[in-house]
């Protein structure tokens, strides 16, 4: 037997009893438990009181302007002296505008990438193509925002003469290039994790590589790639550095792409990085407008969860 | 072609003229699906499958029998060009089918695959609803009439015996039936397009006994329409189903016979020791 070996000494047995008799054992195990919910409550508690300061000031902002000229009124303008206007709508409508010029960059983009990138590139292009993306996705958003501004504007006017300087169209198109390797990377992962066997299934039924790829691979992996995109586009809507940058401080009312805008974000950057005095109804509009951007990108992110669990395939 | 066919059935011990007669008339009047002719093929350096000759006819039942690694499989993906998926395979010599080699340049694989149909080992609905599976092929081939498609998507889960355990359900996903209802979903998207002739590559070993039995009955009732060449580790399978058996051993064809003959007197000892279980 195996044991005779030991019988001088210990059976493995009785050093394993021993081993689980040490007292420091049985402590750390009772302790690091309590550790860990500690360092992961950390991050729960700061989010609820980040939420809670932004609901307080928020509540308090909405003592001084009411609640309805803020939600439906079309003009902003809280540096009026005499007649400060808090009608949020213009810059709602610059942050969309912005991210609808984006999702157009960045959807078709990002999922033809992706196709070809799962279903037609070799391993080896794969393989150094994919990091190159996710590098593209490691740039800091100001180095977009001086591309945006020095770049791209100047270039969008040469074929748009009317083009202002600060605008919508190129952050809006700076924000898609920014998104797409989110998209491009996250609907790629979807559709790799499509089985082989189903592609075969296709194939063997005379259908063609594309035909496999369009109408078997990008429905199986639909839910991912959708959760992939709205994902981006609340990345894009609470993008701040580019629009600050090139998309201009002028918050309007209008639906035309050309003339300068004002996002939400970039509000909140031109006023916390001016001199607007503690207390005032403009300290408080950013905790307002930070509220309101806090509540889309909170949507859209519950919606990619909904899509990603709602529209699942079993494979 | 016509020279392995007369040796085959010269070395048939014949019993009764009556027999003779049949079996000459058999190989008189069926047509030949699948001519393989001197055909070898590597993976890599590996040589898989060893200077095939196979003459496959139509209306048959043809089991493909033999070991794990044996070279099966590999045969029969080589019959749809299925095994051209994997980039390192070479191949050389002919496979014809229907009296054209499939493996000239000039021949689209789309076309052959919409002729050859297959069955996998696993069942492989695509992650859509029963009745999308099995429109997805008349769909790709350019039907869209819905009238059309639901005659078809009716007439093929009937032909695949699965219709009435799934008519009520037609637009839940495929993923909610059972192991052997999706094979049998799998047969019908296949039966969708009329193929001339289905590959089964194992398609029961994944399945439990009474599904095997459901597919083994199809089988039988299929072969009236449909040319079928089944790939099985199970060699009473084979007995049961099949006309035509072949035995492949390390990538060649020891031997190809009426299946009765294969499993009563085997002409080659390795065949005989294959059947009796003395390895493999």
């Amino acid at each position: 037997m195996a044991s005779q070996g030991l019988e001088k000494e210990q059976s493995v047995q009785q050093l394993i009893a021993q081993s689980r008799n040490k007292k420091g054992k049985k402590i750390v195990e009772k302790l690091m438990p309590l550790i860990l919910i500690i360092t992961a409550l950390i991050s729960v508690l700061t989010t609820i009181g980040i939420v809670f300061t932004l609901i307080f000031e928020t509540f308090e902002f909405f003592q001084r302007v009411s609640i309805t000229d803020y939600l439906f009124g079309t003009e902003w303008l809280p540096f009026s002296g005499s007649e400060p206007l808090y009608g949020v709508l213009p810059l709602v409508l610059g942050t969309l505008k912005v991210s609808v010029i984006a999702a157009c960059v960045a959807v078709p983009l990002g999922i033809a990438a992706a196709i070809y990138l799962s279903e037609y590139a070799s391993d080896k292009t794969r393989r150094i193509v994919k990091p190159i993306l996710e590098v593209l996705a490691g740039v800091p958003t100001i180095v977009y925002g001086f591309f945006a501004l020095t770049f791209v504007t100047p270039l969008l006017q040469q074929l748009i003469p009317s083009l202002k300087i600060f605008n919508a169209l190129s952050p809006g198109i700076v924000v898609g290039i920014m998104i797409l390797p989110m998209i491009a990377s996250l609907s790629e992962d979807a559709m790799s994790s499509v089985p082989n066997s189903i592609r075969e299934g296709a194939l063997a039924l005379g259908a063609t590589k594309l035909e496999v790829s369009l109408k078997v691979v990008l429905p199986a992996a639909l839910s991912g790639i959708v959760s992939s995109v709205v994902l981006a586009v609340s990345r894009a809507i609470g993008e701040t550095m580019i629009v600050s940058l090139a998309g201009g401080a002028t918050p309007t009312f209008e639906f035309n792409v050309t003339g300068s805008i004002q996002t939400m974000t970039a509000y909140i950057v031109q006023v916390s990085s001016g001199d607007a005095g503690y207390g005032t109804t403009i300290y408080y509009s950013i905790y307002a407008v930070g509220f309101t951007l806090f509540i889309f990108t909170l949507l859209m992110n519950l919606l990619a969860q909904y899509i990603s669990k709602r529209f699942r395939e079993e494979y | 072609m016509v020279d392995l066919m007369i040796k085959n059935s010269d070395e048939t011990k014949v019993k009764s003229p009556k027999q003779a007669v049949s079996k000459l008339k058999n190989t008189i009047e069926k047509k030949t699906v699948f001519g393989t002719k001197n055909f070898n093929l590597w993976y890599g350096s590996h040589h898989a499958l060893k200077d095939i000759q196979l003459d496959i006819k139509e209306n048959d039942v043809t089991a493909i029998i033999g070991p794990s690694g044996c070279g099966k499989s590999t045969y029969i993906k080589a019959l749809n060009r299925m095994v051209e998926l994997v980039p390192i395979v070479k191949t050389s010599g002919e496979i014809n089918y229907r009296g054209r080699n499939i493996f000239e340049s000039s021949y689209e694989v789309e076309e052959l695959r919409t002729k050859v149909g297959m069955v996998f080992q696993k069942p492989n609905p695509f992650p859509k609803s029963i009745y999308d599976n099995i429109a997805y092929g008349p769909r790709i081939h350019g039907i869209k009439n819905k009238k059309i498609l639901d005659e078809i998507v009716e007439k093929s889960l009937r032909g695949a015996a699965i219709w009435d355990e799934v008519k009520d359900r037609l637009n839940q996903n495929a993923y909610g039936l059972s192991g052997g209802q999706q094979q049998r979903i799998c047969i019908a998207r296949c039966l969708a397009i009329e193929p001339d002739v289905i590959l089964m590559d194992e398609p029961t070993s994944a399945l439990d006994p009474i599904s095997t039995l459901k597919v083994e009955e199809l089988v039988q009732e299929l072969k009236d329409n449909y040319s079928i060449i089944i790939v099985t580790h199970n060699m009473q399978q084979a007995a049961r189903i099949s006309d035509k058996t072949a035995f492949f051993l390390n990538g060649e064809v020891v031997e190809f016979d009426y299946t009765d003959k294969i499993f009563s007197t085997p002409r080659d000892g390795r065949t005989e020791d294959y059947i009796s279980g003395r390895f493999g």
